[in-house]
């Protein structure tokens, strides 16, 4: 399993010629041109103390609660997802159980008008950013419906969420030249996993983004595991944020179960690259605790003892205890926020438990601006058979009564 | 754009309103130009489009003309390129990427079928992708290894994409314009055969010729031969020769193969009876087969003959020495137009 990496070969990269003239006399090996390192973070530890000096924002309760909390509604849009998908009311669901403080933290460190291109793995980060729970239902329910965020204040030009690995990488490098061509200053935010920067999309996008020097942030969530395949299989690198040094991308790591350590790195990353400095890529270390998705039986492939050392640095716990030591969560709010919490996701599970199915010629009416002459005897077809289908159910289901 | 600039625009297009005697890489310039100056979200990416001016000169003049920002030099990765297009597109741009060759666009499939043909589809109308990938297509030129495909089957499997080849300037510049106006993604592929080997006057007036329908290029009332791109050369030589003996034959110019317009086709061969599809593509497969299927099933009572097909063989396209055994001949096409006249 991947560990932190906290101690990293030490010297910068070198790229003037007196740096080189430092570093010449290296015997037969030849000169080092250049020299890199990555460097960790970690604000909480696992019990949540602070083990360095913390960031003023981590004091802040207009920061530190509205994370808090949508850590909490994450999970607990999880957990009924999961039990709406065991009752046969929900589709194939991937669980972000273990990863909350990566992807709220994300959510939270970005702007309105910035663009999220994730993953299925970032509901906490959607959720951040106006995306309603009954959408994010609706869309494992199998209506691609859920997917046209409409909610106050949605964030309208946000991706969906990327099914096949690592392939929305290069639409956040378009996003970013759009940006940066515009002279906006809007950053794009491509999460994406470990197993994800096994593809050659992932180097594709990281090497456009430098080139260009676009304002892109890449947040590689590495949760240690690729469904079955664990980190220590997926890549011989030390660490997955030294993938973006061969891009020319300036890179780190952070503890992603320690929220305050992913908002720090995320607010640095995109404040700079809305001043354009360019792209930055961020390694949050976190934990898949959950299934890959519904469809998984993750016992088959990790150990029960992995698992049980890893829950004991569940970010949630984490966090609320450093809000508590810091005054700003009590008991009280804990209990307000499970029955707020509890009752947000009673209320959006039931509309979209009421949701009408989606209309048959919705495939249609979608692939197209307009429908193509050639698709419109298909459709009506279609339209038609449905119809007849539904005829035939209903009458089916009364003659049985 | 400033003031200054459309009033200059304006005048350019002015004196250049009929561009004469131009080839079909110099009319897809001439649309590239056009919609670079006519809309500022427009832009232009790819492998050498930028200084160079395109490995075929697709580009050339545009880098100079609408600076760096607009006439990207993409590093060398087609993934990228075909996704960087659509992020630029679901931000409103009107990204016209450019593709080295038919041999190097597959990494972008993976981003045409799970993406471009569906961001509209998946999101409910809420992001769209404007995009046009433009790719050379076809044997002919002798080219190396890897060069000389016409593999346009594959896209036109993908729903949500549309797939257009020109087969003249005129067209080339006509459906250009349609290709980068269209709200949706196009691929639009150029057959390099044809590249240079016609010119003719183009009004560069940015007037579009409409996607989603048939050309017909020639009437005739005994037999249909349906065909596209280069291979419009072939088919319409093999018709002079008909017609010399007395067969006088419709040619239809598909241009847009996904969505197909069989209409058009299907009153052409309710007139003349019978069918020959033309094709450079590999048979199996190839958009003649879906043709085919399509007159079997909807206009099997017009025809007098069975369709015939004349296409690549079902081989991997062979490198220059044998390319032309490889290409559909006049000959074949008149001796296939014999075999459907003889059978009724």
């Amino acid at each position: 399993m991947q560990r932190p990496v906290e101690k990293a070969p030490s010297a910068r990269g070198s790229r003037g010629e007196s740096d080189r003239t430092s570093h010449a006399d290296t015997g037969s090996a030849g000169e080092i041109v250049a020299q890199f390192e990555i460097r960790y973070t970690r604000f909480l530890d696992e019990n949540g103390r602070a083990v360095r000096e913390l960031p003023a924002f981590a004091r802040d309760p207009d920061v530190m609660r509205p994370i808090y909390e949508h850590m909490v509604l994450t999970r607990a849009l999880d957990r009924k997802a999961v039990a709406l998908q065991r009752t046969g009311q929900l589709g194939t669901y991937p669980s972000s159980f273990g990863q909350e403080g990566t992807t709220v933290a994300i959510g939270a460190a970005m702007a309105r008008d910035d663009v999220l291109l994730g993953t299925y793995r970032e509901t906490g980060a959607m959720l951040f950013r106006g995306v309603r729970i009954a959408e994010i239902l609706q869309y494992w329910g199998g209506d691609e419906a859920g997917s046209d965020y409409r909610g106050p204040g949605a964030p309208r030009a946000d991706f969906p969420i990327c099914v096949p690995i690592a392939t929305h990488a290069p639409h956040a490098v378009g996003v970013a030249y759009a940006m940066k061509l515009r002279r906006e200053p809007r950053v794009a935010v491509c999460a994406l996993g470990d197993g994800a920067t096994s593809k050659g999309d992932f180097y594709e996008a990281l090497n456009g983004a430098g080139v260009w020097q676009l304002p892109l942030v890449f947040v590689i969530v590495n949760n240690q595991w690729a469904i079955s395949v664990p980190r220590s299989a997926q890549s011989h690198a030390e660490t997955l944020a030294q993938k973006a040094i061969a891009a020319g991308i300036p890179a780190e790591q952070v503890d992603g179960d320690d929220a305050v350590a992913v908002y720090q790195a995320m607010r640095n990353a995109l404040s700079a690259a809305r001043d354009g400095a360019g792209p930055h890529v961020v390694e949050a270390l976190t934990y898949r605790l959950s299934d890959h998705t519904t469809a998984d039986d993750a016992s088959r492939y990790r150990s029960a003892d992995e698992l049980e050392r890893r829950r004991a640095l569940d970010p949630i716990a984490r966090l609320r205890s450093h809000l508590e030591r810091a005054k700003l969560w009590s008991e009280a709010d804990e209990r307000r926020l499970e029955e707020a919490t509890a009752a947000r996701i009673e209320q959006a599970a039931a509309e979209f438990l009421a949701l009408p199915p989606p209309p048959p010629e919705a495939m249609f009416d979608h692939l197209f601006a307009q429908l193509p002459e050639a698709l419109r005897e298909q459709r009506d077809a279609l339209v038609a058979a449905a119809a007849a289908h539904r005829a035939e159910t209903v009458s089916g289901e009364e003659d049985g009564q | 754009m400033s003031g200054a600039a459309a009033a200059a625009g304006a005048a350019d297009q002015g004196r250049h309103s009929t561009l004469s005697e131009i080839t079909l890489v110099e009319a897809v310039n001439a649309a590239l130009a056009h919609e670079l100056e006519a809309d500022p979200s427009v832009l232009v990416l790819g492998e050498d489009v930028g200084v160079n001016g395109g490995v075929f000169r697709a580009t050339a003049g545009l880098y100079e003309r609408f600076g760096p920002e607009r006439v990207v030099d993409t590093p060398l990765a087609e993934t990228l390129i075909a996704g960087m297009s659509i992020g630029l597109a679901a931000q409103g741009m009107r990204p016209v990427a450019e593709i080295q060759f038919m041999g190097f666009i597959y990494p972008a499939v993976d981003q045409l079928l799970n993406h471009a043909s569906r961001l509209r589809n998946r999101t409910r109308g809420r992001l769209s992708c404007p995009m046009v990938l433009r790719a050379p297509c076809g044997a002919g030129i002798h080219a190396p290894e890897h060069h000389s495909e016409s593999t346009e089957s594959l896209f036109a499997h993908i729903p949500g994409l549309r797939v257009v080849v020109p087969s003249s300037p005129a067209r080339a510049y006509g459906l250009l314009l349609a290709a980068i106006r269209d709200p949706d993604p196009v691929v639009f592929l150029e057959p390099t055969r044809i590249y240079r080997l016609v010119k003719e006057n183009v009004r560069d007036d940015g007037t579009a010729l409409p996607l989603d329908v048939c050309f017909v290029l020639r009437d005739g009332g005994d037999v249909t031969l349906v065909t596209w791109g280069a291979a419009t050369r072939e088919t319409l030589e093999a018709a002079e020769r008909l017609a010399q003996d007395g067969v006088e034959a419709e040619v239809i110019d598909v241009a847009t193969l996904a969505p197909l317009d069989m209409q058009t086709i299907l009153e052409s061969v309710e007139k003349t009876g019978r069918c020959v599809i033309v094709h450079e593509a590999a048979r199996n497969v190839g958009v003649g087969a879906e043709i085919a299927a399509r007159i079997a099933d909807e206009g099997l009572m017009s025809l007098l003959a069975p369709i015939k097909r004349v296409t690549g063989w079902d081989t991997v396209v062979p490198y220059a020495k044998l390319e032309h055994d490889y290409m559909p001949r006049p000959e074949a096409i008149v001796a296939a137009v014999r075999e459907t006249m003889e059978a009724a």
